[in-house]
């Protein structure tokens, strides 16, 4: 059975289309990715999942329950973390943690024991009297994984989860993440990062609230056609201004301290050779395997 | 059905906050006081020491007798008599008196007409020296004037003490106000933090949502009640006739109706910002002008009469200066009661249903 279902999806503020005919599946135990930049939509499907927004067209099954008429046994079953931080800061973790135990109804000792498993899972139990506006980031984002895992849902819809956050405590995010899907828990996470989005199981690439792409991270990867070269120079931008007066723009992309250039065929090695007569600056210029951001950068064209 | 458990969560959850904030506090607490303070004294009418010239043409007993017992209260003070050789005119203009009291040449004898000229350009101080004088005629037993035997008796404030009229008047006007703030305030700041989004992906319903923030705010509500009445009594002498457990029972309705009036405001307003705007708006003006507080609403044009059935206000005046000045019971008050009962049931049925579930 499936966890999610959404079948030709489209949602409308008004005039804009925000989300067009999206499909997707989750199965149990899966970390499913939306993968997007900001305006690609992954809010607003999250949303609809959540029963959040109303939609147009097309259908969301959750758990087995249909999002347009079972909205409450929907929420009742699912563990939802918004992209802002959306716990009371003037409450302590515990409080934290209490009240939405109580909020689904999850009785005083059923809710010591899950909130002393989500303590070791977390590590936040050393904080425990701490207001949640006082902790650092990283620990916001595990108490808010936390309080959405404290009616122990079969499925958990996080929205960016990790945005913000410094570079170790994503990792560790993760870790938590991982666990969990051991666990059986079905992980629905939207993220802007392609380091995250080769951590899923399965992602979606949105983009402009359309699907460009769709399936395990290698299958996205292996579905590239042509070659992917990087350049390096010492002088990047010039070397960007010498191959826009060689390549198509669209071609190339500018990584950090490398230049990603695009190319249908296999760049020939005199080809290299007479570039880099032109331009002595250049370094190097390998043929590399793709990532995900090179994939998703090159479907978004 | 709405889980008691979830609404009870919610309830001390706000308690958490209301504890933590202390901008909540300060609205419950100190804005009530300093309301009281502010308003009790600079909205005092009563009028004291008024100067009074006095042309005593009999200079016999009654007409010291007279004299004496407009000098005896607080509320005249004698000018000296060389002003005496000025016109009421004159004397008015350059505010030197604010009344004259001629006594005739055979008062007490033949003559029981005296004569009280008053400066009116305030009326409402005229109204209240023609009052005071009337009360002091009458209490020496002269007649004001031959062959009528006029005596006014002034009933429940005998001395016409504003304090009796703004204390009640305040209690209620602060209660609508702070109650409908804090309603509306609590729920559009959860909207505004992202909070709401939260709760919502939870099986928790409206009616507990809006339960749950009522109930902590009913007691806070009624403790700020109590706290005005006592500073009230206390700084402004205001008499407490009736029972007190009539006091908060009525109170308790009208607190109610208060807060069920932020729930609605907060189903419309999206920030707190614009929460407290409606909040102020639809408490501060319609309870001073609308209420019976300031103006009485028999002298209204019809339009603005029909408008005064929705101010609670206007039920909770009646009940509040009936249970204070005139000792009424239940019986006496239960319309007025169910009035405020029917317009906060009304209230949270339709904020119940305009609360939204989803986000829009």
């Amino acid at each position: 059975m499936n966890v999610l279902k959404i079948q030709e999806l489209s949602v409308r503020y008004g005039p804009v289309e925000a989300l067009s005919k999206v499909d997707l599946e989750v199965q149990p135990a899966m970390v499913y990715g939306i993968i997007g930049p900001d305006g690609a939509g992954k809010t607003t499907l999250l949303r609809s999942i959540c029963t959040l927004l109303p939609y147009q067209e097309g259908s969301i099954e959750v758990l087995g329950y249909d999002a347009a008429n079972r909205a409450k046994e929907i929420r009742a079953r699912i563990g939802y973390m918004p992209q802002r931080f959306s716990l009371y800061q003037d409450l302590s973790v515990q409080q934290n943690l209490r009240f939405f135990a109580r909020l689904f109804k999850v009785n005083h000792a059923d809710m010591l024991k899950r909130r002393e498993q989500l303590y070791k899972f977390s590590r936040l139990e050393p904080f425990a009297k701490r207001l949640a506006g006082n902790l650092s980031g990283g620990m916001k984002q595990k108490l808010a994984l936390s309080c959405a895992l404290i009616h122990t849902p079969g499925l958990i819809i996080l929205d960016e989860p990790t945005f913000g956050v410094d570079p170790v405590s994503r990792v560790e995010f993760w870790q938590l993440l991982h666990q969990l899907k051991a666990d059986g828990i079905s992980i629905v996470v939207s993220t802007p990062y392609m380091d995250e989005a080769s951590q899923c199981d399965q992602v979606v690439l949105l983009h402009k609230g359309r699907m460009i792409g769709q399936g395990s991270p290698a299958e996205i990867i292996s579905g590239w056609k042509g070659k992917l070269y990087s350049l390096t120079s010492s002088d990047l931008r010039k070397l960007y201004e010498f191959l826009l007066s060689r390549a198509n723009k669209e071609d190339l992309q500018l990584f950090g301290s490398e230049i990603h250039l695009f190319s249908e065929q296999e760049l020939s090695s005199d080809k290299i050779a007479s570039w880099q007569r032109e331009f002595p600056a250049l370094e190097s210029c390998v043929e590399i395997k793709p990532g995900m951001e090179d994939v998703f950068l090159r479907m978004m064209q | 059905m709405p889980s008691f458990s979830r609404i009870r969560a919610i309830a001390e959850k706000e308690v958490f906050h209301i504890l933590r904030d202390s901008r909540t506090l300060a609205i419950i607490f100190l804005m009530p006081l300093l309301q009281l303070i502010i308003f009790g004294y600079a909205m005092n009418m009563e009028i004291r020491q008024v100067p009074l010239l006095v042309d005593d043409l009999a200079m016999n007993s009654s007409s010291r007798a007279l004299v004496s017992a407009f000098v005896n209260t607080d509320y005249f003070v004698l000018i000296a008599k060389e002003a005496g050789t000025l016109k009421p005119d004159e004397l008015f203009r350059e505010r030197r008196a604010q009344a004259t009291l001629t006594i005739p040449k055979d008062f007490g004898a033949f003559q029981h007409r005296v004569l009280l000229r008053i400066d009116a350009s305030d009326p409402n101080s005229a109204q209240m020296i023609q009052n005071y004088a009337l009360g002091i005629v009458n209490s020496t037993g002269v007649r004001t004037e031959a062959g009528i035997d006029l005596r006014a008796q002034i009933l429940y404030n005998p001395d016409l003490k504003s304090s009796f009229f703004f204390v009640p008047g305040l209690i209620a006007l602060i209660l609508v106000m702070v109650c409908a703030l804090l309603t509306s305030i609590s729920i559009s700041r959860e909207k505004e933090m992202g909070t709401m989004e939260q709760i919502l992906v939870s099986p928790v319903s409206a009616t507990e949502i809006l339960f749950g923030k009522v109930i902590p705010y009913l007691i806070l509500g009624l403790l700020d009640a109590l706290i005005i009445l006592a500073v009230g009594m206390l700084l402004f002498q205001v008499p407490f006739r009736g029972d007190f457990s009539v006091f908060l029972l009525f109170t308790f309705l009208y607190v109610l109706t208060s807060l069920c009036l932020g729930l609605l405001v907060s189903t419309v307003a999206k920030t707190q910002q614009a929460a407290m705007m409606m909040a102020l708006g639809l408490t501060l003006l319609p309870t001073l002008l609308l209420s019976g507080y300031m103006f009485p609403i028999t002298s209204m044009p019809v339009i603005l009469q029909k408008l005064t059935y929705i101010i609670p206000a206007r039920y909770y005046l009646q009940i509040i200066r009936g249970i204070m000045l005139k000792g009424n019971n239940i019986a006496q008050l239960y319309q007025a009661g169910l009035s405020l009962l029917s317009m906060s049931v009304l209230m949270l049925i339709v904020a119940a249903r305009r609360f939204k579930l989803r986000l829009s």
